[in-house]
């Protein structure tokens, strides 16, 4: 594929920054919940943790736990603007492959649906080397990633599918109903909804433990939730 | 952004990373404003090992702040006899949770670069020659 040529920095500013910029309300009106293995991950860190939350989103993962200390980043100021609002965290604008922290430092991080935008295999492995390296050591990373196998959901992907992929979402534009999104070509799209298309690599069963191995990470858990590969990492000792 | 962020923050360029000169950045030209905020003492007293004192010390100083005690505070310091919050560990809450820079910069302290801080929320993003 020619295409793949092109990914990189620039290939994702185009297909997933600037859409996460321009959907950035929207999509936070639509995640709200957070989902119970990410939410037991940090309920479980004692009092005074500190630990980071790249990609932070809306910042749905800041209001767990009242008694740690979260500092949140996101590509897009929109949503760290939204996220910024869940005290007593702090939310910065960053990269995930220049973030603005001491390596070593701290107790735990979250990176939840973010790597799976980086666009090129080196960047993916990239990403999850700059979360493993915040780490103490002892320090846990929980990191998901979208999955390749999701034969039960609307979408409806399977191992023989392509793992690169851009997925649409939909902006309704006059209606009331906000919230809900469906498939660009679902058939009842009105003429005033807008479509954006995100990057997506969808991950295969193993690829993420192995990109955390990559990473000079070590993997103490792993699974698969609701369309999602997830992994708890450790950084490797040396 | 609160005070208590600085102690997580340090320059985003690769190069000034893991050297000392970046830590802690340097606050230039800083509004601050004070926001209220429950004060959590589990929180403050188990978090007080992670704080680099010298650098909140830094920090207070440049930021005009009354200046910290030359050692941090022992735990023994932050609760009295019946375990109610002292006045010590309420002043640390009132410093690093509840004093935040509005607008301003932050500064590394070796490449000298600027990061701008706008309505509490630091950027970051390096131009892409820098990166
Ligand atoms: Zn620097």
């Amino acid at each position: 594929m020619a295409e793949v040529e092109y990914r990189g920095e620039n290939y994702e500013e185009q297909h997933v920054h600037t859409v996460y910029e321009q959907i950035a309300s929207h999509f936070s009106s639509t995640r709200y919940k957070p989902w119970p293995i990410i939410e037991r991950f940090l309920k479980e860190l004692p009092a005074g943790s500190v630990g980071l939350d790249i990609g932070c989103g809306n910042g749905k993962y800041l209001a767990v736990n009242p008694s740690i200390f979260l500092v949140g980043s996101d590509r897009s100021h929109n949503l760290a603007e939204i996220a910024a609002q869940h005290q007593p965290h702090s939310v910065v604008v960053a990269d995930i492959l220049d973030l603005p922290h001491q390596p070593h430092c701290f107790d735990f991080a979250i990176s939840i649906a973010v790597v799976h935008h980086l666009s090129t295999p080196e960047r993916r492995v990239q990403a999850i080397r700059s979360i493993v390296e915040s780490l103490k050591p002892g320090g846990k990373a929980l990191v998901y990633v979208w999955a390749l196998e999701q034969e039960s959901s609307r979408r409806g992907w399977s191992e023989q599918d392509t793992q690169d992929v851009m997925v649409p979402w939909v902006m309704r534009g006059s209606k009331k109903d906000h919230g809900d999104r469906h498939e660009a070509n679902g058939g009842h799209s009105h003429s005033s909804d807008k479509t954006f298309h995100r990057y997506y690599h969808l991950y295969r069963k193993g690829e993420l433990e192995q990109d955390v191995h990559a990473a000079d990470g070590c993997v103490i858990d792993a699974g698969y939730e609701k369309d999602n590969w997830w992994a708890i990492a450790e950084p490797t000792q040396r | 952004m609160k005070l208590l962020t600085l102690n997580f923050l340090t320059c985003a360029r690769k190069t000034c990373k893991s050297t000392a000169a970046a830590f802690p950045l340097h606050p230039k030209e800083a509004e601050l404003e004070q926001v209220e905020m429950d004060m959590n003492p589990l929180f403050i007293t188990n978090m007080l090992p992670r704080l680099e004192w010298e650098a909140m010390k830094t920090l207070t100083t440049e930021l005009g702040l009354p200046n910290l005690p030359a050692e941090p505070p022992s735990a023994e310091e932050l609760a009295d006899e019946s375990g109610e919050p002292t006045q010590t560990l309420k002043d640390l809450h009132t410093l690093l949770m509840e004093t935040s820079i509005a607008s301003g910069k932050l500064v590394c302290g070796n490449c000298e670069h600027e990061y701008a801080v706008k309505e509490g929320i630091a950027n970051f993003l390096l131009p892409s020659h820098m990166v």
